[in-house]
């Protein structure tokens, strides 16, 4: 607990945590907080404070086809979540395993390795998910797989820097002359010494890639309906948007505040490891 | 290291890299020749049809000999027939790039003007009620999706009070007015980015002895900032600019959708929607080399304005 206190005198990190687990805390328990099947078609277009014909209560209104936009909300929390959580570990897993390797060997497999996520990094990123989701189609896998190749050469990147550092120093240098392997130097001597700077990353990669999950659901190239998604929300939604703003509204107003708070929680996870660094 | 030189060696690099971005790109949507027929022909042509049109279009050669052949038509201009819009992709490529010039060029504007003006302020005098509020101000503009701020600024001046069109299609010829949501949701996007780069930049510079003796000389704080600190605050932040490229040509695609404004983002969509792969290809194409040329100008921008960096050493 007591290493936990300086985060916790924060106020950045104190709103950007209550945002972003207020969120998880959602998609765990959406079965219990959602009122009704988020797939189930009540009453179409109630607006928000409303009572149904059936004496449901639609807090947030309807959509369309008559399905409780709080239920598919509070739903499409766990699919953000799920989703934009597996594919930064996904990513992370390749581009902290490349990072390492290209960091620590140096030389050619360096040269070639950065060439390469050069060559990713130089899509910009949208333009990379279309053509990916073009070739391989839109399904929840296949986000996945576009998310962890557009993120993983910038966490790759991170890590090279970070290890080409760590690996100057002395108890590196004692570890080969003691004849450690090379995989337990990368992952036991090496590895944690990257976790700081790495957690400010995550948490805003998270934020980044919920970002992605949501706009490629706006295109209409996300998860494919009836998945419960904020970005697919507001697509379906943007068509009657003027006469019912609560079917976009509301979607943005959750996407937005997650994103926030994962942002929050990174600056904050910064300004105290730049403060653990200068008093080091 | 001389200009020259630099300027060969980032261009070697370049080429190299549109080189292996356009053989990522061909291997990704033509190296399953059944599925390139499919997407040109429909998918209620006939396997004959299918067949026929694969040998006229020469796709029974290898592989390697298509892509060189692709690569260098693709070099003098010739881009292949649009299938959805049923015109060389070319002729509907430029004019669009075109348009999403004016919408980049004024959110560029926003950014640099918003971005520089209020980092600046806040990198004055750190700590202050200003610098926290202005802190804030892009945490929270940068962590919002671009599709939502569309949403949320519409809501506000289309919906509620009326003032601006709720579309940019410039249906009825050009049009300012239909240009301010657009440009105001990219630059609010990036704007923050680039205040929170100048903000730290700013802070180094009013740390550094040279501005302290020109306090204690008595110099007044506009004068500090105008006449001492900004010329070297900016360095690092007029180079980020252009490195901002890749994420406005993103923030470029959202925004044309949302507003259905006749771009370059909107004719990716559209191709990315019917399948029309020559199109896509064309538009991945000059998208990438977008950025490859911003970096290129952002390295000689930043030895441009920082003489006592050598060009080409190892930051």
């Amino acid at each position: 607990m007591k290493a936990l206190t300086p985060y916790l005198q924060k106020p950045l990190v104190l709103i950007g945590g209550f945002l972003a687990f207020g969120w998880l805390l959602v998609a765990i328990l959406a079965p219990v907080l959602a009122p009704y099947n988020p797939l189930q078609t009540l009453q179409p277009l109630v607006k928000p404070l409303t009572t149904g014909t059936n004496g449901e209560y639609f807090l947030l209104g309807t959509d369309m086809l008559g399905r409780d936009i709080l239920s598919r909300l509070i739903w499409g929390a766990q699919t953000v979540v799920i989703y934009a959580t597996l594919a930064t570990l996904t990513a992370y897993v390749f581009g902290l395993s490349f990072g390492l390797i290209a960091g620590y060997a140096g030389g050619r497999t360096d040269a070639i390795l950065c060439f390469l996520a050069n060559v990713i990094l130089s899509f910009p990123v949208l333009v990379l998910y279309i053509v990916i989701i073009v070739v391989i189609g839109a399904s929840p896998i296949n986000i996945v797989i576009a998310v962890t190749f557009s993120s993983a050469p910038a966490i790759f990147r991170i890590v090279r820097a970070i290890t080409i550092d760590v690996a100057s120093r002395d108890f590196v240098k004692a570890a080969i002359t003691q004849g450690e392997s090379t995989w337990r130097i990368l992952f036991v001597d090496i590895l944690p010494n990257t976790t700081g700077p790495l957690a400010v990353d995550f948490c805003l990669r998270l934020g980044y890639t919920a970002i992605t999950i949501g706009t490629l659901g706006f295109l209409g190239l996300g998860l494919p309906p009836p998945t419960p998604d904020w970005g697919g929300m507001v697509n379906e939604g943007r068509a009657m948007a003027i006469a019912f703003p609560h079917l976009v509204v509301f979607p943005c107003i959750a996407i937005s505040t997650l994103t926030l708070g994962l942002s929050l929680l990174a600056d904050g996870l910064r300004e105290v490891n730049d403060a653990k660094e200068r008093q080091a | 290291m001389s200009l020259g030189r630099f300027l060969i060696r980032k261009i070697a690099v370049a080429v190299a890299t549109m080189v292996a971005v356009s053989f990522l790109i061909f291997l990704a949507l033509e190296v399953n020749i059944e599925e390139v027929a499919v997407k040109v022909l429909g998918q209620y042509s006939t396997p004959e049809q299918r067949a026929a049109w694969l040998l006229q279009n020469g796709y029974n050669d290898p592989f390697l000999i298509r892509y060189f052949r692709w690569l260098g038509n693709f070099v003098i201009g010739d881009w292949g027939q649009s299938t959805y819009f049923r015109a060389p992709v070319m002729d509907m490529v430029l004019p669009r790039l075109g348009a999403s010039a004016i919408l980049a060029g004024g959110a560029l504007l926003v950014i640099i003007i918003f971005g520089l003006g209020l980092g600046v302020l806040a990198g004055m005098r750190p700590g202050s009620v200003l610098d926290r509020m202005i802190s804030v101000f892009s945490v929270v503009t940068t962590s919002i999706p671009d599709f939502a701020s569309a949403v949320f600024l519409s809501g506000i001046f289309v919906f509620w009070l009326g003032l601006l069109p709720g579309a940019s299609t410039m249906i009825s010829g050009f049009s300012l007015r239909e240009l301010i949501l657009p440009v105001a949701v990219l630059g609010l996007y990036s704007m923050g980015y680039l205040a929170r780069v100048t903000r730290a930049s700013m802070v180094d510079v009013m740390g550094t002895h040279y501005i302290r003796t020109a306090r204690l000389k008595g110099a007044s704080l506009s004068r500090i900032v105008l006449r001492h600190a900004l010329r070297n605050a900016l360095i690092t932040p007029v180079t980020v600019i252009m490195l901002q490229l890749p994420w406005l040509l993103s923030g470029v695609i959202v925004v044309e959708v949302f507003y259905a404004y006749k771009g370059f983002g909107t004719l990716l969509y559209d191709a990315a929607l019917n399948q029309d792969i020559y199109l896509i290809e064309a538009c991945a194409m000059i998208s990438v080399l977008v950025v490859v040329l911003s970096q290129i100008l952002s390295d000689l921008i930043y030895g441009w304005l920082n003489p006592r960096i050598e060009l080409g050493a190892k930051a």
